[in-house]
């Protein structure tokens, strides 16, 4: 196995995998850099890669991630009237399934009302019709918040190309230190953005502060595979196959080298769960998909 | 940015870049970027930086002949030596327009400008695993502009293909055969046919009788005349 050269010794291994200040040193993938660098080296990678980003997912993962988004929405169960935070949300993937979800779901609740009218005269189920028409999202609201301005751009062209407006707002802000007031969502989510953050425990502290009480915290991101052969074959692809992919669709070799050497220096399963308890959530537990190559953690604020 | 880079980088495969901007590769990994590239290449046709990715993964015989190639003769050996740049910043681009119309200086410059390109557009090689091989690709596309001027061909897709057969016969390149072969998939039919009766046949004469190209050291012959720099070198005169 290729990775775990450079960290120095176990202890400041953990410690820089955890996102603390481990004294100057971090990881960037593979090399050494102090956390400055770290932020600026990670904040190019995304400006280079962000008007390729929706492209390149569906190569690297033949499609796949859309699969695994459409299960984080599914898990978190949304209803109408929910406020979430989608941190890291960039180019707004879970925003729009976010937006979807919640609009079939009161859809289904109006049609519920209606059957429930049918002794109804015929003016009072028009006047019904008004008061709910304007209403398709039942007051849901997503704000996407992401720290890159390349990629709230390609986040905001894309909401205007598929016809989302309602409901949806974009803040440039830190993962690290949320532009947000304490006890505001009701869920706070992070697909594949966590990896990127600097200090993930300052991360997770402020999705604890930002959520409501009773809120929902959900982290969809890569993960540890522990199956030996599987690892290896994704090894494989991953080292051998996705920088190529980078470099011929994207014309970018290093952003891309640099995104599966960041997945295999992520905290495992266990060792984020660890964290995010840290952080003061409850019920923390994860859902290995795909064997383990993502994970999706979910906590409570109680 | 890529020298930081260098500097702090321990490529996973456990080699470590040669130059800066190197990325060292496995087989594996050149086999995929040579086939990435190639398909890319034909699908999108701006994208020129996949036209040299496919030179550089494929180059691997055709470049240390090339190389040993200028090694054996007194002017190439310098070139190795000094390792001249055809840059904007290194051509001193007013001396160039004063010199007489016909010399090397003069025409180059009219061809830089007729067809608005700059010889700053080149991609520094990434993939080629040698320092001095890395040298020698990146003058074969410093020098492909001076190709044109040689040659007396523009940038249209035609005057392309024409120089892609031949450095071809006088490189090897496998990247250049390729270009060649498949250039004009997308030409007309009339282009076609000047292309195979005229233009060809000619390219590949001459590409067969010259000695090699690379063997010029460019920066030092503004001054001699387009004519006789072609002689000397054994281009016929074009159609």
């Amino acid at each position: 196995c290729r990775c775990r050269a450079l960290l120095s010794g176990p202890a400041g291994a953990l410690r820089a995998r955890r996102g603390l200040a481990a004294g100057p040193e971090m990881h960037f993938g593979f090399q050494t850099v102090t956390e400055e660098e770290r932020r600026e080296k990670i904040y190019q990678v995304f400006e280079n890669v962000a008007k390729k980003y929706d492209v390149m997912n569906d190569s690297m993962t033949l499609g796949i991630h859309r699969v695994w988004k459409d299960i984080l929405v599914h898990k978190m169960n949304p209803c109408p009237g929910t406020l979430l935070l989608d941190v890291a949300g960039g180019t707004g993937d879970i925003a729009f399934r976010f937006i979807n979800y919640v609009r079939s779901v009161r859809q289904r609740q109006l049609q519920r009302k209606l059957k429930h009218n049918q002794n109804l005269s015929w003016q009072e189920i028009f006047d019904s019709y008004q008061k709910d028409q304007f209403n398709s999202l039942g007051d849901s609201q997503v704000v996407v918040c992401d720290i890159n301005r390349e990629m709230l751009k390609v986040g905001k062209q894309k909401a205007q190309h598929l016809g989302y407006s309602e409901g949806l707002s974009w803040v440039l802000g830190n993962a690290e230190e949320l532009p947000f007031d304490d006890d505001k969502f009701d869920v706070y989510t992070i697909a594949f953005g966590i990896r990127n953050v600097t200090r993930i425990d300052l991360a997770l502290q402020e999705a604890y502060r930002v959520l409501k009480p009773g809120g929902r915290f959900l982290c969809l991101e890569f993960s540890h595979v522990s199956n030996p052969l599987l690892s290896r074959l994704y090894d494989l692809y991953s080292f051998q196959v996705i920088p190529v992919l980078g470099e011929v669709i994207a014309g970018d070799w290093r952003s891309y080298q640099y995104l599966v050497e960041s997945i295999r220096q992520f905290p495992p399963q266990e060792e984020l769960k660890a964290m995010i308890e840290d952080a003061g959530f409850f019920k923390v537990d994860y859902d290995n998909l795909n064997f383990g190559i993502v994970a999706i953690h979910s906590g409570f604020k109680l | 940015r890529g020298g930081e880079e260098e500097e702090e980088e321990e490529e996973m495969e456990g080699r470590h870049p040669l130059y800066p901007g190197h990325i060292p590769t496995s087989p594996l990994q050149k086999a995929l970027l040579a086939a990435g590239s190639a398909v890319m290449a034909l699908y999108d046709p701006y994208r020129h930086d996949m036209v040299a990715v496919l030179g550089e993964t494929t180059g691997c015989l055709a470049l240390p002949n090339l190389r040993d190639k200028m090694k054996n003769h007194p002017e190439g050996y310098r070139i190795l030596q000094e390792r001249p740049r055809i840059r904007l910043s290194t051509l001193d681009m007013a001396r160039l327009q004063g010199l007489p119309d016909g010399s090397l200086g003069r025409e180059y410059v009219r061809f830089l400008e007729d067809n608005k390109v700059s010889p700053d557009t080149r991609m520094p090689p990434k993939f080629v695993d040698d320092e001095e091989l890395a040298y020698v690709i990146q003058r074969y596309r410093e020098v492909h502009d001076l190709m044109h001027t040689l040659l007396g061909m523009p940038t249209n897709m035609l005057g392309e293909v024409v120089v892609k057969w031949f450095e071809a016969i006088q490189t090897g390149l496998p990247m250049c055969v390729l270009g060649a072969a498949f250039g004009p998939v997308r030409l007309s039919s009339r282009k076609l046919q000047v292309l195979a009766t005229e233009l060809v046949p000619w390219a590949i004469r001459s590409g067969l009788n010259a000695s090699c190209v690379l063997n010029v050291y460019y920066e030092q012959r503004w001054e001699q005349p387009v004519e006789s720099l072609r002689e000397e070198l054994g281009i016929f005169p074009p159609p």
